[in-house]
């Protein structure tokens, strides 16, 4: 999924000049994740630089050359490390367009791995999505794959409005699907892995169905997707498996539709529970199929704790637990 | 005079102070004609410094001067040396140990500003201490100093290891590092609290607290205090006057101020030590240090590690082609001073200075401490990407340990046999501790703390809903 990233930011800076990347280690080194590796001798080091360690001075100097009518696609290192940039993402960026009436505009993308499963501790494996979803003015994408990761990083590149471009870091180097203990599967050998070349667009706000099902349906994103799946295997429930790929804008329409066929909706995502995206999308079904549901909606979810080391496991939402969920889904009435 | 600062002028590339123009270069053209300028006093060689970006595409630029016809350019600095490069470091201008001066500690800012811009040394080149920063430290003191170092280089050397078996997922070293908080640990009183970073390590290994619970830290196992909660070498101990680390950089700089403050407050006669590297001098939260620490004269020793690098970034990144890291105090009105970093006497009395100030009531102190990351940044990090392989061993500041070994040996109060036989002698003490902390398991293998242990101290008193979750977690 890396080079997918990387091969996103390629074509988009190719295609247009005023596409620019900069972030910390993002230039010479190529990012610590390897993320933007050779755009800066390929475009220069006016379009590709490192910049100093300063989340808000990164989202802030992206947002004044977004104004001006560029249009820059920066990395924070890790999500874990946007928030000395939300004043500027929250109070700024997103709300340009509004209090100015469209007179200027932020068309940036600010890019950053997110999620655990590396034993990265508490600042390094947190998934705070929600808190871009409840900000009014800006996008949070979330790809599951690298085919999907070109498509929606081109698109968001392109999109009139800052995006949040979240990169599931345990996806990086292959789908996971939870299960820690087995060797790890590069992406070569999976059909999403297989990105295609050049150009093209993934919209913002479509969702996938990643399985079809008629029992129960799972509403995910990410790292998620893949142990939704693994569950789905393993407990052999016929479950619906949607990949949201982008949490704003939704895809409506795709959820209620899945929702009112199974009649059954369990939610997964890694972050905390309390105010977590999960909580949002049973609303949204509760509002939307609440006379075709046979069962109680629930959500797996990371615990209302910081993302600890040693029990990284007990803490990641496995295949386990979101077996669990399903096999209750089923019992219930 | 031309002083380090002056030199660092002519940096080629945007390298700042660690690199005059080679001779004959466009860039040493234009530092010539910008040395005549340059004033004594350091706040005009500031001022002689003058505008950066826009100066830099003169030479060989087919854009005209001075009229409206010339386009602007991005100034992105540059490393002087990347892999493939020899570095060569012969041209730095280092002052000679012994020739910066020794103010009184109630010294008003403004009258020591050229402190900022030098390198305070006591060690010269022969090993001898010189200078009106020499003689604070007894031979017994310097050969106990001499063991941290080694402790702290050989528990690296190990861990750096274990790690690399799979007993950890993650270490840091501060190879080369490794007189700075050693010797800060010595200057320090009893009651004194640090904030450091994840590369003070030597904080820890210079007191009693126990060898044994830093690499149960580090191992997450089943005695780690910490239990298991925390990423490795993000150690926390009140008692040992060392702040629990935080992975989110430089929001410490500023808590060290908050906690003197208080000290100030109480009437106490406790201070604060800020840590923070030259790349997180970058972050807000060092710049709210500052101005919180000068506006209330706060009772803190505010520490610049800067060891040249920030991962693949250099410290040209951090601060462009302006001044030094300790200039940045200037403004602030805070007393700044530039130390070799890799000289434990000269770290020591800079460090006692600072901290004997702060005690007196007379405010806060910033210290850049000069010294070079001669390992990679972590674990996960390979520096032969963004920097030549022969860097570390060019660096004109030597290895803080070998100073010191060979100040001692000059002085008669130490010898190579001694040496050898220390060495050894902590290097085996490391691994009885290691072999210790491994019964008590490892990341992946034997025992290690419970799981329904990370659901404890999220609050004092759990609440319900983390009860619900533990309970559903059937923990
Ligand atoms: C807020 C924040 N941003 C980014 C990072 C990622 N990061 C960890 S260490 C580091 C470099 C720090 O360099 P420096 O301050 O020079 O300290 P050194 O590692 O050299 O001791 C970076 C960018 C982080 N931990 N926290
Ligand atoms: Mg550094």
């Amino acid at each position: 999924m890396i080079e997918a990233v990387r091969d996103a930011m390629d074509v988009a800076m190719g295609r247009d000049e005023n596409v620019v990347v900069f972030g910390e280690d993002v230039g010479y080194f190529g990012g610590v994740f390897r993320c933007t590796q050779g755009l800066q001798e390929k475009y220069g080091s006016d379009r590709c630089f490192d910049s100093p360690i300063n989340e808000g001075g990164i989202i802030g100097a992206a947002i004044g050359m977004a104004v001006y009518g560029m249009r820059p696609c920066v990395e924070i290192q890790f999500a874990d490390y946007m928030y000395p940039g939300y004043d500027q993402l929250t109070q700024e960026a997103a709300r340009i367009r509004y209090r100015s009436n469209g007179d200027f505009t932020v068309p940036m993308t600010v890019r950053m791995p997110t999620g655990g499963g590396i034993f990265g501790g508490q600042t390094h494996s947190q998934s705070p999505e929600a808190l871009f979803a409840h900000v009014c003015g800006l996008k949070t994408v979330i790809p599951s794959n690298p085919v999907d990761a070109k498509g929606l990083l081109i698109a968001s590149i392109e999109d009139e409005d800052p995006v949040i471009f979240m990169e599931p870091k345990r996806l990086y180097n292959g789908p996971f699907d939870g299960h820690h203990d087995r060797p790890v599967t590069p992406w070569k050998n999976h059909e999403l892995g297989d990105v295609p070349e050049g150009y093209y667009k993934t919209p913002l706000g479509n969702a996938a169905v990643r399985r079809e099902g008629r029992e129960v349906t799972i509403l995910t994103y990410g790292t998620m997707v893949h142990v939704a799946l693994a569950a789905t295997a393993e407990t052999g429930v016929d479950a619906e498996v949607i990949d949201l790929r982008t949490i704003l804008p939704l895809d409506f329409e795709a959820i209620e539709k899945s929702v009112r066929k199974t009649g059954r909706c369990v939610i997964v995502n890694e972050a905390t529970k309390t105010c977590g995206f999960a909580a949002e999308l049973m609303s949204i079904v509760m509002e939307g199929c609440f006379y075709h549901l046979e069962a109680p909606v629930t959500r797996v979810t990371g615990w209302d704790t910081p993302y600890p080391h040693s029990q990284e496991w007990e803490y990641f939402p496995g295949p386990a637990r979101v077996g669990e969920a399903l096999r209750n889904a089923m019992e219930a009435a | 005079m031309r002083m380090a600062y002056t030199a660092c002028k002519s940096a080629s590339k945007g390298v700042a102070c660690r690199y005059p123009a080679r001779p004959g270069s466009p860039r040493d053209k234009k530092e010539k004609g910008m040395s005549t300028t340059a004033a004594n006093s350091p706040a005009t060689e500031i001022n002689a410094d003058g505008p950066t970006s826009a100066e830099e595409p003169v030479e060989g630029s087919n854009e005209g001067h001075g009229g409206g016809s010339r386009r602007l350019s991005l100034f992105v600095p540059e490393p002087e040396f990347r892999p493939g490069d020899t570095p060569d470091f012969s041209d730095v201008p280092i002052p000679k140990a012994g020739s910066v001066r020794r103010p009184p500690i109630d010294v008003d800012a403004g009258d020591i500003h050229d402190l900022a811009y030098s390198i305070i040394r006591v060690l010269n080149r022969d090993g001898e201490a010189v200078g009106p920063w020499a003689d604070l430290l007894t031979d017994g003191e310097l050969v106990e100093g001499l063991r941290d170092m080694l402790r702290v280089r050989a528990f690296d050397a190990r861990m750096l290891m274990a790690q690399r078996q799979g007993k950890t997922s993650f270490y840091v070293q501060a190879l080369g590092e490794e007189a700075i908080a050693c010797a800060f640990r010595r200057a320090l009183k009893p009651g004194d609290m640090n904030f450091p970073t994840y590369r003070q390590q030597g904080l820890l290994l210079s007191t009693d607290y126990p060898m044994v619970d830093m690499m149960n830290q580090i191992y997450s196992n089943a005695a780690d205090p910490l239990r298991g909660r925390q990423l490795p070498i993000m150690y926390s101990s009140k008692k040992h006057g060392f702040f629990t680390i935080s992975g989110n950089l430089a929001t410490q700089f500023m808590q060290a101020v908050g906690w003197a403050m208080a000290s100030a407050i109480k009437g106490d006669d406790k201070i604060a030590a800020g840590w923070i590297g030259d790349g997180s001098t970058a972050e807000n939260d060092f710049h709210s240090a500052l101005v919180f620490a000068s506006t209330y004269r706060a009772p803190v020793v505010l520490n610049i590690v800067n060891n040249q690098w920030a991962i693949s970034t250099f410290q040209g990144i951090a601060r462009g082609k302006a001044a030094t890291f300790a200039a940045r105090g200037l403004g602030f009105g805070i007393p700044s001073l530039r130390v070799d970093g890799n000289d434990y006497l000269a770290v020591y009395a800079v460090s006692k200075w600072a901290i004997d100030r702060a005690r007196a009531n007379h405010g806060p102190t910033l210290i850049e401490f000069v010294t070079y990351r001669a390992g990679a940044h972590s674990t996960s990090d390979d520096p032969s990407g963004y920097r030549p392989k022969a860097e570390s061993e060019k660096w004109p500041l030597g290895d803080p340990i070998e100073r010191v070994k060979a100040h001692l040996i000059k002085k008669g109060a130490w010898s190579e046999e001694r040496h050898v036989q220390a060495n050894a002698e902590v290097e085996s003490a490391v691994l009885q501790v290691q072999k210790q902390a491994e019964r008590h398991g490892t990341l992946h293998a034997g025992d290690k703390p419970s799981a329904r242990e990370m659901f404890e101290d999220v609050y004092a008193e759990t609440p319900a809903h983390l009860i619900r979750q533990r309970q559903e977690a059937g923990l």
